[in-house]
């Protein structure tokens, strides 16, 4: 019996007249302590999906159930890792997990919600920060204080929404590291959303392309068998990483991708120019009137 | 030369806008408007009142900071009431749709109505309570009037309060009275101060005009008196008083919010 099981899932967005189908025929079975990735394309869906499984949304047709039980409301047995960190400005660190902590397990002793606080902000290197509200802190941060408080309230699967799409590549690769240590240590079931399909093989046991939407699904799961610990930098000359990249771009980008939206759009500029700071302000008023594009007659261009 | 210039800037620009305003005062009250007293005029038979503020010679006779304060008890009892019934107005209006559309049209007949046009309404409403009623019509007043900003701020607030709040609200499963106090209200805060700072101007203004049909003791009282008995500094001095009071309650308010804003 599967741990969490998606059968024949749909969903779809909009009004009765201009519906889009977002996910069609969605089907998925994670065993308990798996780690899978998803990728795909921005926009495929990933979103939707993990909202589903969070029980955000509910789905148009088909099931999901996890640990036997429908997914039917949001709840602390999934934490949810969001992709824009959502932490509450007004709190700490500390005081983000904590209400978490305090709101999971409410017959814990005081000392004891705040010693798994302690624990936790530590787990994620976070202990100096401790009091700092999220806007002193940096993306890769954030996104650590909200791991910690995914892990915090000890949900029986972690399902990690584009963690590290917003970090920049060295705070990226770094974070990757901690959540594959963290895995290792905790061994929960996980489910990684990610658009970056090397994140999915560094880090899953298995790995399913989503098709690009509208109406995505997902493609053949792949094992991923490289032995563990995985490193960063061998990896990417070990024959089988090759392969399995090689299987899950093909899908992306042959059969399942086929259905590309093109977006264009005319790029209309401010009729404004930029300012010559170098030009004192006129005495009276102390402001410069805007220049405007269309009013220049004449430009002269000096070349030294 | 930055620092000098802005210092030019707060300190000098201004003084000189006030004396271009003097100036013209007194030019017009050389001239066409004889009755209008010059700012020379206007110092001399205020000395006393601006001199000993706290004075209380009689019962309409009093120093003007006296009469400020009793103006601003008055407007902080009115404007107390005005956010303790706007606030949980705007959260209704901002949670729920039915709420909102139920209400929000006869919100949007009565916030146009001037205060002059509730005054006559609350005196009535409090004509059992004696030589309370006054009082009372004068506190309504001001609620009524006050409240609006408050209410429609709050709801603005409480809609635009980000989803990501509320789904973390809904993965913890926090309870109604927990994601009220722990994420609704902390998010809608900036924009409530917005609306309570809005809402405090509105309750200054009205007092003045309460005060005159009330005839209470308080600034907007002492000039309606002043008039009556022709001296017309005093109504100048007045003016003056709830200008710079208005101001610096809005520069208090200000702070404040600024204070929230960051969170």
């Amino acid at each position: 019996m599967p741990f969490l099981e998606l059968k024949s899932i749909r969903k779809s967005f909009g009004e009765n007249g201009s519906r889009t189908e977002v996910l069609r025929d969605i089907n998925l079975s994670i065993e308990k302590g798996e780690f899978v990735a998803i990728v795909g394309y921005s926009g495929a869906g990933k979103t939707t999906l993990i909202s589903l499984i969070a029980g955000l949304l509910a789905p148009d047709a088909g099931s999901l159930t996890l640990n036997d039980l429908e997914i039917t409301a949001p709840g602390p047995d999934r934490g949810v890792v969001f992709q824009n960190y959502s932490l509450l400005p007004w709190l700490s660190v500390y005081e983000n997990i904590y209400l978490a902590v305090d709101q999971v397990f409410p017959n814990w002793a005081p000392a004891k919600k705040q010693q798994h606080t302690e624990a936790h902000i530590a787990m994620v290197n976070l202990s100096p920060a401790h009091d700092k509200k999220p806007a002193e802190l940096s993306g890769g941060m954030k996104q650590r204080v909200s791991v910690a408080r995914a892990l915090a309230m000890d949900p029986q699967i972690l399902l990690l929404d584009e963690p590290l799409s917003a970090l920049d590549a060295l705070t990226r690769a770094t974070l990757q590291d901690e959540i594959g240590r963290i895995w290792s240590q905790q061994k929960k079931t996980v489910v990684l959303i990610t658009n970056d399909v090397d994140e999915g093989i560094l880090l899953a046991d298995r790995i399913i392309p989503l098709s690009a939407g509208p109406g995505a699904t997902l493609g053949a799961s792949i094992n991923i068998d490289i032995p563990r610990p995985r490193d960063r930098k061998g990896i990417n000359h070990d024959p089988r990483f090759k392969e399995i990249r090689r299987a899950v771009i093909n899908y992306l980008l042959g059969a399942g991708g086929h259905r590309h939206t093109t977006v264009s759009k005319k790029l209309v500029l401010p009729d404004l120019e930029p300012e010559d700071l170098s030009v004192p302000p006129p005495m009276i008023g102390g402001r410069r009137t805007p220049i405007r594009r269309h009013e220049i007659k004449r430009e002269t261009v000096e070349v030294e | 030369m930055n620092k000098s210039k802005f210092k030019f800037d707060w300190l000098v620009l201004p003084l000189f806008g006030i004396g271009v305003v003097l100036l013209l005062w007194s030019v017009f009250s050389a001239t066409w408007a004889k009755e209008l007293p010059s700012p020379m005029k206007t110092w001399e038979k205020s000395r006393e009142l601006i001199l000993s503020p706290f004075a209380k010679r009689g019962e309409m006779d009093q120093g003007i900071l006296r009469f400020t304060w009793y103006s601003l008890v008055l407007v902080a009892k009115g404007y107390a009431i005005a956010l303790l019934v706007g606030t949980p107005i705007g959260f209704c209006l901002g949670l729920s749709k039915t709420f909102s559309k139920t209400f929000d049209p006869i919100i949007q007949i009565l916030r146009p109505v001037s205060p002059l046009a509730w005054l006559p309404l609350g005196l009535i409403l409090f004509l059992g309570a004696g030589k309370q009623a006054s009082e009372l019509g004068a506190l309504f007043t001001i609620a009524i009037c006050a409240m609006w900003p408050t209410v429609l701020n709050t709801a603005v607030g409480v809609r635009a309060i980000p989803q990501d709040y509320l789904n973390v609200a809904k993965v913890l499963k926090l309870s109604r009275t927990k994601t009220l106090f722990k994420v609704l209200i902390p998010a809608t805060l900036p924009y409530m101060f917005t609306g309570f700072r809005l809402s405090l101007g509105i309750a200054w203004l009205v007092i003045v005009a309460a005060e005159m049909l009330t005839g209470r003791p308080g600034v907007g009282g002492f000039l309606w008196q002043e008039y009556n008995s022709l001296i017309y500094e005093h109504i100048i001095l007045c003016i003056i008083t709830i200008g710079v009071v208005g101001f610096v309650l809005d520069r208090l308010m200000s702070v404040v919010e600024k204070r929230f804003k960051t969170a």
